[in-house]
């Protein structure tokens, strides 16, 4: 009996779900896009400027950059959304509420999901930044500094953007992870992927069917990303001038799937 | 700038010293307890040509490096065409540390080619140039674009201006390097070891574009091993040892005729 109950897969129901899924799921598949983007977009920025904090000669701020990592990278997710979310509302220090930007209603969740996934993200992106600006040659710095340029015009115009080519490979990793942590959103009530899927299940009862669909369609995010960012790399190496004997994006995608560990599907 | 509201021409340099580009004073720097420069004082004239010879750690290129302020002399003046480097005269008449902002303004007028280029890899050789005249000067792009091919058509890459420096030979790099600094119209030139990095076979190149900036009248200072180039190019010679200038004067001199012990037991190592 146990064994014919679990072979029962719905594979009309598989299929429909997967190739014309519900308004509800595609909504929670945009919100997991959007929330992701817009996170890791500021994590970016917060993350230059604790980064820069950190290698300030000013001791206190490197002391207040140092900290903020420590924090941030030290406390789990789940805990720091909570707090945020939960948290922060009970003790009436900040509640977030439902607003309309441009029209369109961002949800109290939504809002306290992207701020925290970017708030923990940006510890993350400090260390990926610090290591990324750190591997600019000095002699760079240098030569910048010989024409007349200010220390923070060197930050600008050479050394940020020459960084940039050792901060994309754990950058891609790191956004690719979060696309996948954004399903805990579901703990403060997010209506992303992973709830939208939960609430299918439960009142479906097609458990296995409706996780597997959820599954590909992180798998596709994730597999865009990867296009993403390879072309994001060939595009910075060709504005360096260097040039993979003909490589194309094709070539180039083939091998990273045929070294599992540039896909993050091997930890390191 | 707070460094051009009042010159420091009233407690600096004299009116002899018009026509002296660089003048250092027992210029005195230690990293970590260990005195690398035991006070160097040096003047160089208008249009001349100063080549730094010694063995390696003797301080020649800290020297050079203290003289547009990549070091900070922990004693000492630095003045370069009348103008403080990583100092200032303060409103009470004091010299002062320089700002870092500053000291960006002062260095705009001292070129420096580096032993290994350090062109800007994400940039054509264009852009390289163009760098320094854009954002430290603030000129237009189309005025600074002309400017830069103008440069590099002088050390002769007029064909190279849209190639990144990936593609170019290091004795064309280096070549990048020198017009990168040339648009900013130095008054004063250091070289650091130019073509140190150099396969032998494109050294040349590289030293005929310092002998044509020689007999223009640039103002170079230039620390080298090339003893035959420093032969020929150099107004004066100057021997570095210990962190001390042991002996100066003119090529001839210097080579055929060293007085020092110390300039003798190096040009026996080298020659």
């Amino acid at each position: 009996m146990m064994l014919a109950s679990a072979l029962q897969f719905d594979s009309s129901f598989f299929w429909h779900e997967l190739l014309s899924p519900s308004g509800s799921f595609l909504g929670g598949l945009w919100r997991t896009v959007y929330i992701s983007v817009l996170a890791q977009f500021f994590a970016v920025i917060i993350g230059l400027g604790v980064a820069l904090a950190r290698r300030s000669s000013h001791r206190t701020l490197r002391g207040i950059g140092g900290f903020y990592v420590w924090v941030l990278r030290g406390t789990p997710l789940l805990v720091q959304l909570v707090i945020v979310y939960d948290g922060l509302a009970a003790t009436g220090i900040y509640t977030f509420r439902d607003v309309s930007v441009f029209g369109v209603l961002v949800l109290a969740s939504v809002q306290a999901a992207i701020v925290t996934l970017a708030l923990n993200e940006s510890a993350y992106m400090s260390e990926i930044i610090r290591a990324g600006l750190a591997a600019v040659d000095v002699g760079q710095h240098e030569a910048a500094l010989s024409v007349g340029l200010t220390p923070t015009q060197v930050m600008r115009y050479v050394v940020v953007p020459q960084a940039m080519r050792f901060v994309i490979p754990p950058l891609g990793n790191d956004f690719n992870a979060m696309m996948k942590n954004t399903s805990i959103l579901s703990v403060i009530g997010v209506p992303e992927m992973f709830l939208i899927t939960q609430e299918i299940s439960s009142s479906t009862f097609h458990t296995f069917e409706i996780f597997v669909v959820a599954a590909l369609y992180y798998l596709v995010l994730t597999t865009i990303w990867s296009i993403v960012q390879s072309w994001i790399e060939l595009k910075i190496d060709r504005s360096w001038g260097i040039t993979r004997s003909r490589q194309s994006l094709w070539a180039g995608l083939r091998a990273r799937i045929k070294n599992p560990r540039s896909l993050g599907l091997v930890r390191s | 700038m707070i460094g051009d509201g009042a010159p420091p021409d009233s407690s600096g340099p004299s009116v002899d010293d018009a026509e002296l580009i660089l003048r250092t004073v027992d210029v005195r720097k230690s990293f970590g307890g260990q005195e690398v420069l035991k006070g160097v004082s040096l003047e160089v004239a208008r249009g001349e040509v100063v080549v730094l010879i010694g063995p390696s750690g003797s301080g020649k290129t800290t020297f050079l490096r203290c003289i547009n302020c990549f070091e900070r002399p922990d004693s000492g003046t630095v003045l370069v065409n009348g103008h403080y480097i990583g100092s200032k005269v303060n409103r009470q008449g004091r010299k002062v540390d320089a700002s870092t902002r500053e000291i960006a303004h002062q260095r705009a007028e001292i070129g420096f080619v580096f032993q290994h280029f350090n062109l800007f890899p994400n940039r054509t050789a264009l852009e390289n140039v163009m760098l320094g005249p854009v954002k430290a000067q603030g000129m237009g792009k189309e005025k600074a674009r002309s400017l830069a091919i103008e440069q590099l058509e002088k050390v002769g890459l007029g064909t190279k201006v849209d190639t990144y420096p990936a593609q170019l030979s290091g004795g064309q790099k280096q070549r990048v390097a020198i017009a990168r600094s040339l648009a900013m119209n130095p008054a004063l030139m250091l070289f650091d070891e130019p073509t140190s990095a150099l396969d032998p076979e494109v050294i040349g190149e590289v030293l005929t574009v310092i002998r044509d900036l020689a007999s223009e009248g640039m103002t170079m200072i230039i620390v080298s091993h090339e003893i035959g180039f420093a032969r020929e190019v150099a107004d004066r010679v100057v021997m570095f040892d210990d962190g001390q200038i042991v002996e100066a004067g003119t090529p001839r001199d210097v080579f055929d005729n060293p007085v020092q012990p110390r300039t003798k037991s190096f040009l026996s190592k080298v020659l």
